[in-house]
C-alpha cells in the first residue's frame, strides 16, 4: 500500500472557479497521492462541491490545470475523464430511478465497452461476449456493495442506504484509479457510516485513491490520511486528521471569531 | 429458489410465444377475410407503428421530446417521390437512400441544438417540422411541386415481382415493421439502449458515468430519422403522390400521442399506440363529428389513470 506513496494521482494547480463576481474556488492547489483517502472539509458554501465538478468536467475552470497521472484533464469533458480514470458520486443521490439495480451498476460499464450500432443490432460474436463480461463484472460489482439480492429491482425502490451503496458501485464499476465522493454518508445512520468507513478502507487496499468531501468528523478522523480545509474557496489549512482537528484556522472557519460575531 | 425462477421464466416463454403465434397467424389471415378498404387500414396501422417506432427512439428512449418527427418522414417520401420522378431509381433502391437522407438532415438540423433540454429542443423541433412543411409548400427549385406535391411514383419491385396491390403492400410494410422491431429490441438490450434510458433518467449522472451524451442523443435523433425514412419511402410508393399536408405538424402530434398512449420506450405498448391512433377513427366513423372531442377525452383519461401509457416497458431480468 505504501511503495508508492510518494506518486501523485491528482493535483490542482491554482484552480479558480468564478460563478459572477463570486470566487467559488479561488487558487486552490490540491495534491492526491495514490492509495490514500484524503478529505476535503469546510463549512458550507465553501465550494468543495465545485471542486469536485471541476475535477470531473462538469465545470470548466476559469483558470488552472487539474493534472492527472501526468496528464492535463483540463477541459475534458466528463465522460472522458471518467474513461481516464475518475469516478464520481453525487451530494444528492443521482441514479437511473427507473432502471434496475443491475442495469444502473452496467451503466458504469458503458465506457469500458466498444459495441457500436451495428454490433447490437446484429449481435455479433463479439458484442455478445462483451455483453457477458459487463453482466458478470457488475454482478460481481453488485455483490461487493452487498446489493446482489435487490438485482432486478428498481433503484428507486431500494432504501435511502442501499441507493447511496449503489451510486458508490456504480462509480467502482467504471474501474476508475480515483474515487472521488460527495458526502457519503449524509443521511446515514451511525451503523451504516461505520459499515462506509470500513468499506472504503477494503477498497483503498486493492490500490484505489479516495477523494472524499465529508461532514460527519467521525467518519473524516476515522478514514482520512490527509485533510485539506477550505473556507470561501480557498484552502486554509492539510495535514494529517489530528493536526487538523486542533487548528485555531479550521476552528475559526467553522465556528467563527469573537469579533466577527460582534461585528454582524 | 433457483429452480423456480427458471421454471417461471420457462413457463413465461411458452405464454408468450402462444401470444406471438396467435397474432401470426391473425396476420397471415386478416387480408384473405376482408376487403380491401380494410387491408389498407392495416397498412396504415403499419406505416404509423414504423413511425411510432421511429419517435419512440427519440422520445421514449431518450426522452427528448421532438414534435417535428413529420419532418424526417417527408424528408424520405419526399427523396423517394423526387428520384424516382426525376430519375427512374427504382424505389427499393431509394429505400436506403431515403433511411441515409433523412438520417443526414436530422444529424445536420439536430448538432447545434441537441444541447437544449426539454421543452426548448420541443420548440426547436416543431420550428424545424414547419420550415420543412413550409419548404416544400413554396417548390424549392421547382423540385416539390409546391401545394399538388409530386405525383407518378412508381411501385416497388423486387426484379419481376411488383408490390402493386394492397395486400402486397400489407406484407410489405409489416414485413418492414417487424424488422425494426427485432433491431430496436436488439439495440434495448445492449449498451446503447441502456446509454439512451440512462439519458433519460439522469443527463447529469450519465455524462458522470462515461456516457458521450451528445454522441447517443444525436444517435438516436439520427437512427429515430432514419427509420421515419423508411415509413416515408413505403408510403410515398403506396400513395404513389406526395404532397405536404400529409407531413403536418397535426401529423407529428399524432406520433407524439403514440408513444405517450402507448408507453415511453415499450415496443409493444407504441405498436398498440398506434392501433388506437390509426383505427380509432375508423371505430368512430359513424360519430365523426365528436371524433376528436372523444379523442381528447381518452387522452385526459389516459394521463390520470394510466399515465406510464397503455403497456409500459417492463424491466427485470435481463
Amino acid at each position: 500500500m505504501n511503495q508508492n506513496r510518494n506518486e501523485i494521482v491528482l493535483q490542482t494547480q491554482h484552480l479558480t472557479k468564478k460563478f459572477g463576481g463570486l470566487t467559488a474556488v479561488g487558487q486552490m492547489d490540491l495534491k492526491v497521492h495514490r492509495g490514500e483517502i484524503i478529505s476535503l472539509i469546510g463549512p458550507n458554501g465553501a465550494g468543495k462541491t465545485t471542486v469536485f465538478n471541476v475535477v470531473t468536467g462538469i465545470y470548466k475552470p476559469d483558470a488552472g490545470n487539474v493534472i492527472f497521472n501526468g496528464e492535463n484533464i483540463q477541459g475534458k469533458k466528463p465522460h472522458q475523464i471518467v474513461a481516464k480514470g475518475i469516478a464520481r458520486t453525487f451530494q444528492n443521490i443521482r441514479l437511473f430511478p427507473n432502471m434496475t439495480c443491475l442495469e444502473n451498476i452496467m451503466a458504469g460499464q458503458h465506457c469500458r465497452g466498444t459495441a457500436g450500432v451495428c454490433a447490437s443490432i446484429f449481435r455479433t460474436f463479439g458484442q455478445k461476449q462483451e455483453e457477458r463480461r459487463i453482466k458478470e463484472i457488475s454482478e460481481n460489482c453488485l455483490r461487493q456493495i452487498g446489493l446482489e439480492k435487490y438485482k432486478d429491482e428498481l433503484a428507486k425502490n431500494v432504501s435511502y442506504g442501499n441507493q447511496k451503496m449503489l451510486e458508490i458501485g456504480r462509480a467502482l464499476a467504471t474501474h476508475p484509479k480515483l474515487l472521488v465522493l460527495d458526502e457519503p454518508s449524509s443521511g446515514l445512520n451511525p451503523r451504516e457510516s461505520e459499515d462506509l468507513i470500513d468499506f472504503l478502507k477494503d477498497l483503498v487496499k486493492e490500490d484505489l485513491t479516495i477523494l472524499i468531501i465529508e461532514h460527519d468528523m467521525k467518519v473524516v478522523m476515522g478514514i482520512s490520511d490527509w485533510v485539506t480545509v477550505m473556507d470561501e474557496g480557498r484552502k486554509i489549512a492539510e495535514g494529517p486528521p489530528d493536526k487538523i482537528y486542533s487548528d485555531p484556522l479550521v476552528i475559526e472557519a467553522y465556528l467563527g471569531k469573537e469579533e466577527d460575531d460582534m461585528e454582524l | 429458489m433457483k429452480n423456480n425462477t427458471s421454471f417461471k421464466s420457462v413457463r413465461k416463454l411458452t405464454t408468450d410465444k402462444i401470444w406471438l403465434l396467435v397474432v401470426l397467424v391473425l396476420f397471415f389471415v386478416y387480408p384473405f377475410m376482408v376487403s380491401n378498404y380494410y387491408i389498407d387500414v392495416a397498412f396504415f396501422f403499419g406505416i404509423y407503428a414504423l413511425l411510432g417506432l421511429s419517435l419512440n427512439i427519440v422520445l421514449g428512449e431518450v426522452g427528448l421530446f421532438d414534435l417535428g418527427h413529420a419532418a424526417f418522414y417527408a424528408i424520405g417520401a419526399y427523396t423517394t417521390a423526387i428520384l424516382n420522378t426525376r430519375f427512374g431509381i427504382p424505389i427499393i433502391v431509394l429505400l436506403p437512400v431515403s433511411a441515409f437522407a433523412a438520417g443526414l438532415f436530422a444529424y445536420v438540423v439536430c448538432s447545434p441544438v441537441i444541447h437544449l433540454k426539454g421543452d426548448y429542443l420541443c420548440i426547436v423541433t416543431i420550428g424545424m417540422g414547419e420550415i420543412v412543411r413550409l419548404a416544400l409548400l413554396n417548390n424549392p427549385f421547382d423540385l416539390t411541386g409546391g401545394p399538388n406535391g409530386v405525383f407518378g411514383i412508381d411501385f416497388p419491385s423486387f426484379g419481376i415481382f411488383e408490390i402493386d396491390s394492397s395486400i402486397k403492400f400489407y406484407f410489405l410494410i409489416w414485413v418492414v415493421v417487424a424488422l425494426g422491431i427485432i433491431g430496436l429490441i436488439q439495440l434495448q438490450h445492449s449498451r446503447i439502449g441502456r446509454a439512451w434510458n440512462c439519458i433519460r433518467e439522469d443527463e447529469i449522472a450519465a455524462e458522470a458515468n462515461g456516457i458521450d451524451v451528445r454522441y447517443y442523443k444525436l444517435l438516436a435523433f439520427v437512427l429515430g430519422a432514419a427509420l421515419a425514412g423508411v415509413a416515408g419511402n413505403i408510403y410515398a410508393s403506396k400513395l404513389m403522390i406526395v404532397s405536404p399536408e400529409s407531413f403536418s405538424f397535426m401529423e407529428s402530434c399524432m406520433l407524439f400521442c403514440i408513444v405517450l398512449i402507448g408507453g415511453m420506450g415499450s415496443i409493444p405498448g407504441v405498436v398498440i399506440g398506434a392501433a388506437a391512433i390509426s383505427l380509432f377513427p375508423e371505430i368512430f366513423r359513424p360519430f365523426a363529428m365528436y371524433r376528436m372531442l372523444i379523442f381528447g377525452l381518452v387522452m385526459i383519461l389516459m394521463m390520470i389513470f394510466r399515465p406510464g401509457g397503455i403497456w409500459p416497458r417492463k424491466r427485470g431480468v435481463i
